[in-house]
């Protein structure tokens, strides 16, 4: 299914050279994480029944049937008016709640490393040639149910990079796990920043200004770079030389390619939006800390925000003005929303717990369940294929003891393309789900990723 | 005539003090659910409280509420909570210097640094987490080296110190470790023990010669050799912040040496110790187990460690700690929350958070249960207060309503 069906915002499509070059130049990847997909399609049928099951894109379904076969969901609805074909293996789950995967817009399990401090913007580092897939840091992601995630390279940086978006199948690579399109290309977006975070000594912006003249400059020269491949069509003597991060920047002004932008001010958010305003970028406004002081720009503007819900305020003066309630104004004012885990900043394993945040503090529970699947799907553009309950989707499940929001609920089990990923009575996989000796090897590189933002917050 | 005059001024200074605290109007707090901590809960309780202090508590059916009285109400009552362990009032929500008083590391070893000098009342982070119920902080001096400095045990409103001084902190392990580029003690976990050894050492040589009979022998008196002497003769106890087993062990042991009254602070790996611990007959202030475990002293943390203690019969309480990021504080209610989903009760998680706190601290005699004569510290919930859907509707200290608007 293509991935890129839906767009925040109609751009002109002109023809996408840089792009085609990239499907070239990563063919000789695209086979391993096919096979993977490929063995979950040859899975038989299983039958999940009498779960209250979750939707979100319908109402809830009190002791319903859910089949999946072959890595996607085949069937779902009331026991009563669901037939379980006659080969699928028969899984009683009644008294637990089936909800979609989740799906977390940010996050930076893997011990990555994006960019470097040589620039402050490096649109061409991709944050998936550092990513360790062994990290425990994914066995606590889908021990808290995650099975999609947007994995961001730092905010230490203008644009530090592109992300990747991972499927957290049992992997034995990177490449085991990236989402891709029907073409085979892997799917990622670009990070960046604004604010306090990506200024720094030369070569990096002092200022607010400063930062936001670096980037229109990049984006002009990028626009100049697609101006230069449209020239030269299929004259490959008048085409310019490649240039990674110039070929990452036209998929980005072409809308191919979406922009996450970390930004927590209510004036950084403004800038995000002139500038989006001026270059035609698709932009996820990530944390989005004082967005409710600007919710009706925000609506205006059709930009969606994936927000983050933390214990409290402050911690750096962009932080001052945080509010539980972000998620609830944003709902009011009709802006899309989504919550991330910023894991390690909360924990993905208590991703539903930030969600019940935003639901004390006045987000309806049906949008924060949605915040937490559907809502980031969309902002990945994954929503054809992820998000929902819904025939045809991929088998992405999470078994809950009771419900979502309640302390006392736990993550039973994960289902990755109907795969088992977790399970909570495994006693490795509960290592990871409690915590102990042993649980958080190789954990999140904390000294490259957070040390930058530590630094700009003094 | 001067004398009297004094006299009389200091007992109207008394006067307006007194009246200060007692100030609020008699108020009634009245719950579907009243958890007193001295006892079961009471299903329709009341809890009365006039000049600051608790007069009265039972069912609704039992308990005489004067006419006139202010009443509020709530599905659930709790005494006010208590958080264990905070560097709130020193370490400020801008995290910027002049908001940080909590570490000072030009030299690892300063006892004589006392919280009070450096605690702020009006911190913005107090009334945060006061929204959901904390209205008693033990607070201080941070973990981040050798001997940090004293804490101290406050409420989250107003000037009203109950421990001036709570306990000196002491971080053993990589916590306490002065920076790799500075070149400078202690760099390594045996270096930090031989370091405090050293100091207790000079402190008991201090001690005994500050009782010489000749006046003219007795050293000067020095402020940071008097606090190590308070920790040498009980005075004071020792929360010593040790999260791997090897320091938990090491905590144990230097206590055992010098004869110390220790806490032991955040215990990471406590699980790993659990019958030593019992036999020292230690206390532990848990970690928050909303810390990032990530890498290092804590990555081996356990959300349920809370019920692993208390299957030990360990006395335990929990704290919200030290956040040096975004977010700058943690909430003791929420962390009581994970430690009742992962084998507390909610009885023993509530606990863990009023009179278990309170024991530890040494203020239970003001706080952490509903009982006749204790402060008048109470927080209201519409419903079970440890699920994070839950708000909290109403907030009380020493009698006042400080908020009846729900977080």
């Amino acid at each position: 299914m293509p991935p890129v069906a839906i767009r925040f915002e109609p751009h002109p499509g002109p023809a996408r050279p840089a792009l085609i070059m990239t499907r070239l130049m990563l063919a000789p990847l695209i086979m391993l994480p096919l096979l993977s997909g490929e063995a979950a399609a040859q899975d038989p049928p299983r039958a999940f029944i009498g779960a209250t099951l979750l939707p979100i894109s319908g109402p809830p379904i009190a002791a319903g049937v859910l089949v999946v076969g072959g890595g996607r969901i085949l069937a779902i609805g009331p026991q009563a008016s669901t037939a379980v074909p006659e080969a699928a293996e028969r899984i009683d789950l009644r008294g637990r709640v089936v909800m979609p995967g989740l799906v977390d817009t940010h996050s930076h399990v893997g011990g990555g490393c994006g960019a470097d401090s040589s620039s402050p913007i490096q649109a061409d580092v991709r944050i998936l040639d550092s990513i360790n897939v062994r990290d425990s840091g994914f066995r606590k992601a889908r021990a808290g149910g995650l099975t999609t995630l947007n994995i961001m390279p730092g905010s230490g940086h203008l644009a530090g990079g592109q992300t990747v978006y991972v499927k957290l199948r049992q992997a034995d690579t990177i490449d085991d796990i990236v989402y891709r399109d029907a073409a085979g290309n892997m799917l990622s977006g670009l990070k960046m920043a604004n604010g306090t975070n990506s200024q720094r000594n030369p070569p990096f912006p002092g200022t607010r200004s400063k930062s936001a003249a670096l980037v229109r400059q990049k984006f002009i020269k990028a626009g100049e770079y697609r101006d230069k491949l449209r020239i030269a069509a299929d004259d490959p003597e008048k085409r310019p030389d490649r240039d990674l991060e110039m070929e990452s920047l036209v998929e980005v002004l072409d809308g191919t390619r979406v922009v996450h932008h970390h930004v927590h001010r209510a004036d950084d958010i403004l800038t995000v939006l002139r500038l989006r305003e001026e270059f035609g970028f698709e932009v996820v406004l990530h944390h989005a800390s004082e967005a409710w002081k600007v919710a009706d720009e925000i609506a205006r503007a059709g930009v969606p925000c994936s927000v983050i819900v933390v214990d409290s305020p402050g911690g750096k003066l962009e932080m001052m003005d945080f509010s539980l309630a972000t998620g609830a104004v944003l709902e009011r004012a009709g802006v899309a929303c989504a919550i991330h885990t910023d894991d390690p900043v909360t924990d993905s394993r208590l991703f539903l717990r930030t969600a019940a945040l935003a639901v004390r503090a006045g987000m309806s529970r049906a949008k924060a369940l949605e915040a937490v699947t559907l809502a980031g799907a969309r902002m990945l553009r994954l929503q054809d294929r992820i998000g929902s309950l819904d025939v045809g989707k991929d088998a992405d499940l999470v078994v809950l003891s009771g419900d979502p929001f309640s302390v006392q609920t736990k993550v039973l089990q994960t289902f990755v393309e109907g795969r088992k990923v977790f399970d909570r009575e495994d006693p490795e996989d509960r290592l990871f789900a409690v915590g102990g000796y042993g649980g958080s090897r190789d954990q999140f590189a904390e000294a490259c990723c957070t040390a930058p933002a530590a630094e700009a917050s003094r | 005539m001067t004398a009297v005059f004094r006299t009389a001024a200091f007992c109207l200074l008394l006067a307006i003090l007194v009246n200060q605290a007692a100030g609020a109007e008699p108020v009634a707090i009245r719950g579907e659910i009243l958890h007193t901590m001295a006892g079961p809960a009471i299903r329709d309780g009341v809890v009365l409280i006039d000049a600051g202090r608790i007069r009265a508590v039972g069912p609704a059916a039992e308990v005489v509420v004067p006419e006139g009285t202010r009443l509020l109400r709530g599905a659930v009552v709790t005494p006010g909570l208590i958080d264990a362990h905070t560097v709130l009032g020193l370490s400020g929500y801008l995290n910027q210097d002049q908001d940080q008083d909590q570490l000072d590391t030009v030299d690892p070893i300063q006892p004589e640094l006392r919280a009070i000098d450096a605690y702020n009342p009006r911190e913005r982070l107090l009334e945060w987490v006061r929204g959901f119920g904390i209205t008693t902080i033990h607070t201080g001096h941070a973990p981040g080296s050798l001997v940090s400095g004293q804490t101290m045990v406050t409420k989250t409103a107003g000037d009203s110190v109950l421990r001036p001084v709570g306990m000196v902190a002491v971080t053993l392990g990589d916590g306490g470790r002065a920076g790799d580029d500075e070149k400078k003690s202690p760099g390594t976990r045996s270096k930090s023990v031989a370091m405090l050894r050293e100091e207790l050492l000079r402190g008991q040589g201090y001690l005994r010669k500050r009782q010489l009979e000749d006046e003219t022998k007795r050293p000067d008196k020095d402020l940071r050799l008097e606090a190590i002497a308070n920790l040498l003769d009980g005075t004071w106890p020792l929360l010593v912040t040790a999260d791997r087993a090897t320091d938990i062990a090491s905590a144990l042991r230097i206590a055992e040496e010098f004869k110390l009254r220790i806490v032991l602070d955040s215990a990471a790996e406590a699980y790993l110790l659990t019958d030593r611990i019992k036999a020292a007959g230690v206390s532990v202030i848990l970690h928050p187990t909303m810390r990032r475990a990530g890498t290092g002293e804590t990555e081996n943390l356990a959300m349920d460690t809370a019920a692993a203690l208390r299957r030990a019969g360990i006395p335990f309480a929990l704290q919200s700690g030290y956040e040096s990021y975004v977010p700058k504080t943690r909430v003791a209610l929420f962390e009581a929350g994970i430690a009742a989903a992962n084998g507390l009760s909610n009885e023993e998680a509530l606990a863990a958070i009023t009179i278990d706190a309170a024991t530890i601290l040494g203020v239970a005699d003001r706080v952490g249960s509903l009982a006749v004569g204790k402060d008048g510290d109470v927080a209201i919930y519409d419903g079970d207060p440890l699920e994070f859907t839950t708000h909290c509707t109403g907030v009380v200290i020493d009698g006042e309503i400080i908020s009846d608007d729900p977080r």
